[in-house]
């Protein structure tokens, strides 16, 4: 399902990451345009 | 076995409805929209008493065990507690009134103004306060008119302090371009050091050789202290010590974001045991910027803002006394640039390895000081339960490797966890929030062995992707 298309990857610091997001759907091909990871406390 | 101890630890919280509006997100958004603080926030603001009978706050500062707040009925804020008292175990729950005071006394530069009849109203309360000084009363000077302070706000020279709607000081800028040395940047800057200074001078009145024994400070608070040259390059360590007393003392900063109050243990404790330094102090002072970090959603929800604290810690790490918790600098977890993103992994650097160098089980802590974010916070705009996330990881760490039944998660987080008590401040809720807590279990033999743990955004300062993340392990004096 994400074979060819862009990803922005926004990431939970206490749950999961930006990067980790990314290199998830890069594996089934997208690709990732941004990635960040936020902190919410 | 000789090891660094850890000789005694001070808490402190400030209510600080007024300085809400200085907080980051109402601060600038506010500001944005063209909207006037005061009255945006003033609905949602609470009163002192509201603030003391908090049962969180009461945690913080050592009339309540955190591990009882989840007995206590949800939300915290709708079940005031009786009895709660401004005098805690570990600290102070002080006013802003008195705050301001301390503001002044922390000021060395004559950025801070207070109003004449103000400083009169607040004289006695200060000098009859525990931790005022005979050297603070000259530092308060005289106080300015009203006019005078008007003229500077109306200038944009300077930030008013107000106590509801009643303008009684304002903080000043240092230099007309330079945004390191802003009114806002300088009150964040001077709130820190305040408040780390109150910490500080809780707990050495309570340590046996004084401020002068203490040989070095570090400061872990999450402050940028500097100017245009060297933003965020500062040293609050050595101008807390200085006001503290400890002249004998030299000192330095150790940022990590959230984390460095564990970088800061681990190194004081490496500097103790080897001989360069005897007693160490490490402080972290209160974070202006999370004041009102909710605001809008709390004001929206009609439930008080919650972020109206600041929180300060400070305490001592020394060579081993015979006696003090000791920090077992060789099972010290960290979170090392290989270790990935995945909290698995995170958690399996942090807690699994650490205690396989000792040979010891998950299970064989008595209690994990994680994340300790409150809930009453987070848990309401579907921001999770920080605390009792990273417990479940841990807890299925340990179900993974066979330690505990897989049923027995729930459990186990009741056992070696608790609910997160601690203000949204940044650095002071990770774990080093109940410290005092933990130091009275192992003191008492009520627990063997604490770990502490921390994480630390690293990639909100857009230099990495990374997160980091430190974990100590202290056990009761054999």
């Amino acid at each position: 399902m994400f074979q060819g298309k862009k990803v922005i990857a926004l990431g939970d610091r206490d749950g999961i990451q930006g990067p980790a997001i990314a290199r998830l759907v890069e594996t089934a091909g997208a690709e990732v345009v941004f990635s960040s990871t936020e902190c919410i406390v | 076995m000789t090891a660094p101890v850890v000789k005694g630890f001070a808490a402190l919280l400030v209510h600080a409805p007024n300085l809400v509006r200085y907080g980051a997100e109402p601060f600038y958004r506010l500001r944005a929209r063209g909207e006037d603080a005061g009255a945006t926030l003033r609905p949602g603001l609470r009163s002192y008493e509201d603030a003391l009978r908090y049962p969180p706050n009461q945690a913080f500062i050592g009339n309540l065990r955190p591990e009882a707040l989840g007995d206590l009925p949800v939300p915290w804020y709708a079940h005031p507690l009786e009895g709660a008292s401004p005098q805690g175990r570990h600290g102070d729950l002080m006013s802003e009134e008195i705050f301001y005071g301390f503001l002044k006394v922390a000021d060395d530069f004559s950025q801070v103004s207070l109003e004449a009849d103000f400083l009169e109203e607040i004289q006695e309360s200060l000098r009859q306060h525990p931790l005022f000084q005979e050297t603070d009363a000259k530092r308060l000077g005289r106080g300015a008119t009203a006019p005078d302070l008007a003229q500077k706000v109306s200038s944009e020279e300077a930030l008013p302090l107000f106590l509801g709607e009643r303008m009684v000081g304002i903080v000043q800028r240092a230099h007309p371009l330079d945004p390191s040395l802003s009114a806002h940047a300088l009150l964040e800057n001077l709130a820190c050091k305040a408040s780390a200074l109150l910490a500080l001078r809780q707990l050495l009145g309570q340590h046996p050789g004084g401020p002068e024994s203490i040989d070095y400070l570090l400061s872990c608070s999450e402050e940028a202290v500097g100017d245009r040259f060297n933003r965020g390059g500062g040293n609050l360590a050595k101008a807390v010590g200085e006001l503290a007393g400890c002249l004998n003392a030299t000192g330095a900063d150790v940022k990590s974001f959230c984390s460095a109050p564990l970088h800061a243990m681990v190194m004081a404790g490496g500097l103790a045991q080897s001989g360069v330094y005897g007693d160490i102090a490490i402080v972290g002072g209160g974070s202006l910027p999370k004041l009102g970090m909710n605001y809008d959603r709390h004001l929206e929800a009609g439930i008080p803002v919650l972020e109206d604290m600041l929180g300060a810690v400070a305490f001592i790490v020394g060579p081993d006394d015979g006696h003090n918790p000791q920090i077992r600098l060789d099972a010290v977890g960290r979170h090392d640039i290989r270790a990935g993103f995945s909290q698995q992994a995170i958690m399996e650097a942090l807690v699994v390895r650490p205690l396989e160098r000792l040979g010891l089980s998950i299970s064989s802590v008595d209690r994990y000081a994680s994340e300790l974010q409150n809930p009453d916070i987070t848990r309401r705009f579907e921001r999770g339960d920080t605390a009792k996330t990273n417990y479940k990881m841990i807890a299925a760490l340990a179900a993974k490797r066979g330690e505990i039944p897989a049923d027995g998660l729930d459990t186990f987080v009741a056992t070696c966890g608790m609910p997160g008590f601690a203000p949204s401040q940044g650095h002071i809720p990770v774990g080093i929030a109940y410290l005092g807590h933990g130091m009275d279990l192992l003191s008492s033999g009520q627990a063997r062995r604490i770990m502490f743990l921390a994480k630390g955004s690293l990639f909100l300062g857009r230099m990495t992707h990374l997160a980091d993340g430190m974990s100590v392990l202290v056990e009761q004096h054999p």
